[in-house]
Order: structure tokens, then sequence, then C-alpha cells
């Protein structure tokens, strides 16, 4: 197959073909990052907008890493220092970017619908970096590419996700790429969290992770926001632990060669406790360094169709 | 070539997918056959094209397999057919990405004509003169259907 797209807004949107014709491309990409020469001039003269409607140091570094070694020209706009807190529509902002010849804009908004919303409007390409609750496309791109890579496969995994499945655009992202490629999910949290409604989607709802724990080959714990806790989602995060905390006892009982993932930044002792992150079943730093190889592939691929109207 | 190569010290045959990988192979073994020892592999150039954006999708990478140190070899960048240069071009850059080997030659089944860049090849198996517009199909039993050959159409 051939890639088509200029924008990446969601993974509900590709084919199982096009997750994987990404996940090939970022192998060959993480490649490069293995090169004493770790910069190819395949975005040369081209720019690239960070525009950070919401805070996030992470992603935005690893696309503009991403970027850099793409040989793109990098501008990073962020909410605090931008006319949206003024008031300009996003609309507006982004019209003014293409008119300063931007080729790619990744954007990280609160709301779902935001990328879209561009994606439609504009001829720059467009990537989501995560729009409200409803996904971060590279975040699950990285989480099933990690697997793959550790385990060899995707299809037929039991993928356990833990923790704020409702508010989590992580979880969806996942959940989309993972279905797609044939692995099983399953959904973990308290109920307030986890509601039945995700049953649609074809993945198991369990509210105690002690009962799947030995049968999941991969564990990605979700972070654990403090706003939910004030909003009542759950009592405190000394239970939450207690209940869905990744424990060295919890640990133990994982498969061999079982894989712990959280996409970061990780509350220790929360979500999971140190000894865990820092032991032999975590991924977590492989998932940064993926993390840059699939944005560099993204970039690659919508950066070439979004450039195809001028050449 | 085996004159050139022979003493050189380590001599790396560098295929440009994915007909240019098929001839480093079989390189290899008339080298080898001539006394002349010498590694093989892949370079892709996507990466490192002037042409993004000008085609109608993005193809899939096929992937690169060079020495991760470079250093002291002798690199030979091997192509079915050589035409604006611009593969070339991005040939070299994407083995200069791996290092500074002491040498960079070029290899090619047919030379068309047609240049857009001042590269040449070290080594021509043949010279043609293809119409401008023309396309040239090489078949390689490694890689095709059918007889082996050059055909223009």
């Amino acid at each position: 197959m051939m890639w088509t797209r200029k924008d990446l807004v969601a993974l509900s949107e590709l084919s199982a073909e096009e997750i994987v014709f990404v996940l090939d491309t970022a192998a060959e990409f993480k490649g490069v990052g293995q090169r004493r020469l770790k910069k190819v001039p395949s975005l040369r003269g081209k720019t690239l907008v960070n525009l950070f409607v919401e805070a996030s140091t992470r992603t935005r570094t690893s696309f503009e890493l991403a970027a850099v070694r793409l040989s793109a020209d990098v501008v990073n706009i962020t909410a605090t220092t931008s006319s949206l807190s003024k008031g300009e529509s996003l609309k507006d902002t982004a019209k003014n970017l293409e008119a300063l010849a931007a080729d790619l804009i990744v954007l990280r908004h609160s709301a779902a619908g935001a990328p879209q919303f561009l994606a439609e409007r504009l001829q720059a390409g467009v990537i989501n970096a995560g729009d409200g609750s409803h996904e971060h496309p590279t975040q699950g791109l990285l989480d099933v590419f990690t697997m793959r890579e550790r385990l060899g496969r995707v299809e037929g995994l039991k993928v356990g996700i833990v923790g704020d499945i409702r508010f989590s655009r992580v979880a969806r992202s996942n959940l989309w790429a993972l279905t797609k490629l044939g692995a099983e999910v399953i959904l973990i949290g308290p109920p307030t969290l986890v509601p039945r409604e995700f049953e649609r989607t074809g993945a198991r709802i369990c509210h105690r992770l002690d009962d799947v724990l030995p049968e999941l080959d991969v564990v990605n714990l979700l972070r654990i926001q403090h706003e939910r806790q004030k909003a009542g989602y759950f009592p405190g995060t000394g239970e939450y632990a207690s209940l869905f905390g990744l424990n060295a006892a919890r640990a133990a009982r994982l498969k061999p060669g079982a894989l712990v993932m959280h996409p970061g930044p990780i509350h220790r002792g929360v979500e999971l406790d140190g000894s865990v992150a820092d032991g032999p079943h975590s991924v977590i730093l492989d998932q940064v360094t993926n993390g840059l190889a699939v944005r560099m592939a993204v970039l690659y691929l919508c950066g070439s169709m979004a450039l195809k109207e001028e050449a | 070539m085996t004159a050139e190569l022979s003493g050189s010290g380590p001599i790396f045959l560098a295929g440009i997918p994915t007909r240019g990988v098929a001839l480093a192979r079989r390189l290899r073994e008339e080298l080898a056959r001539r006394g002349v020892a010498a590694e093989c592999g892949a370079v892709d150039v996507a990466m490192y094209r002037d042409d993004l954006g000008m085609r109608g999708g993005v193809r899939p990478l096929r992937g690169t397999d060079l020495p991760m140190d470079l250093d002291n070899w002798t690199i030979v960048l091997v192509d079915d057919v050589q035409q604006t240069g611009r593969t070339a071009r991005a040939a070299i850059d994407a083995v200069l990405g791996f290092g500074r080997p002491k040498r960079i030659l070029f290899a090619v089944l047919a030379d068309r004509g047609g240049r857009e860049l001042p590269i040449r090849p070290d080594y021509t198996g043949l010279e043609l003169s293809a119409r401008p517009g023309a396309k040239l199909r090489v078949r390689l039993a490694e890689v095709d259907e059918g007889e082996e050959g050059i055909s223009e159409s």
C-alpha cells in the first residue's frame, strides 16, 4: 500500500494496514537514531509548528526532536504565549500560521475535535498531539510499537489498561490500535472510571486488577489525575494505590516476560511503585525512545502528503 | 573493478533497492571468483530524496543495511539504471550518515543518459540512449517474473 494522508487525527480512522505501515516506517526511523548522523534531510526547508493549547512538555519535546531530526524548522507556540489567550479563535490562529507557510501543525488542545476542525480547513498537515478525552494517536502507536518490538506481535496479546479509562485519550487510542491489530483488551479500574459502555468497543471490563494480573502480556498503567479525585471519581490516591497500584507484590504475580508500560509522567507509589517502574518488566524508557521514532514516521508520512500540492 | 578494489581494505557493496540489492549480491559473487572479498547490503534512499511530496503517495521504506562504522571502508553503490543522478546523490548522503568512508564508488548495470546532476558512474555495464520520457525496465530473476533483460516502453 501507499500512505496518502496529510493528517493524523485519530486511530479510529486508520485501517489495520495503515497502522502497520506507520509501525514499519517507525522501525526504519528507529534505525536512523542509531546512526552516527541521527538526522535525515526529508523535511529540509519545511516549517513545523507545535501549537500546544494545553501544557505538555514531554509530547512537545518529542515532536520537536522528531522534527529536528527530519531537518524541519520548528516553532513552538504554547497557550500562554499565544493570542489564543486573548480570544483569537483557533481557526484564525491556524490561518495565520498557514499564511506564514507552516507545512505541518502539531496540535494539543483541550477540546476534542480541534485537530479534525483544522485538518479539514488547512492545506498544512495536522497531527493530533492529544485532544481532550478523544485521542492521542502517536501515544497509541508508540505503545503498540513497543509491544510489537518486545513481544514480536500484537495479535493475540492480552493487554490490560489500568486507570482512568473514562477520561483518557491514551486509553482510547490504545484501544483502537490494539483491537484493530487483533489484541484482546481488558480495561481495569473502579466502575466510576471504567464505565460499562466501554464493552461496546469489544474490550473486557474488569474492576479488580488482582483477578486478571497473571494472565496479562502487557499492563499499561495510566496516570491518575488529581482533578478526578476532587470530582469524586475515586476516594483517594491511597485507596486507589491499594486496589490498582502495581506494587512489588503484584508485580511478582506477572507472567514472565510481561511488559509494564506507562505513558508518563509516573506518580511513583500511586499507579506504580518505583521498584516496578525501574524493574525488569518495565519498558517505560523504551516507550520514550520509540515515541521519537513513531513521531518521525508520522511527520515524514503526513509531511510528504501535505507538501504534495506545492510541489 | 577487480584491479581497483583489490588490496584497498574492507569493501562494502551497497545496493539501492530493489534491483540494486540483487545486483550487489551478484557482483559480490563475481568479485569473489576473482579473489576480491566484499560484503554487501542495502541503502534505502527514500529519506534522502529531494522529491518528497511529488508522488501520489508515500511508499514503504525498504531498509538500510550498512556497517555501523564505515570509516576506512570502500563503499560501492550499486543500482540498476542511472539517469538523472538524483538517486545516487541521495545514496551518497545516506552513506555519509554512517560515517566517513575512505571512498565511495558507483556501479550501474545501465546508464541511460539524461543526467541532471554532475554525478556519473565509475562502472557501467551498458551505455544506452533511451528517449527522455521512456521508462526503462530491468528484469532480474531474484525480483521479477519472466526472462531477464532490459526493455524500453
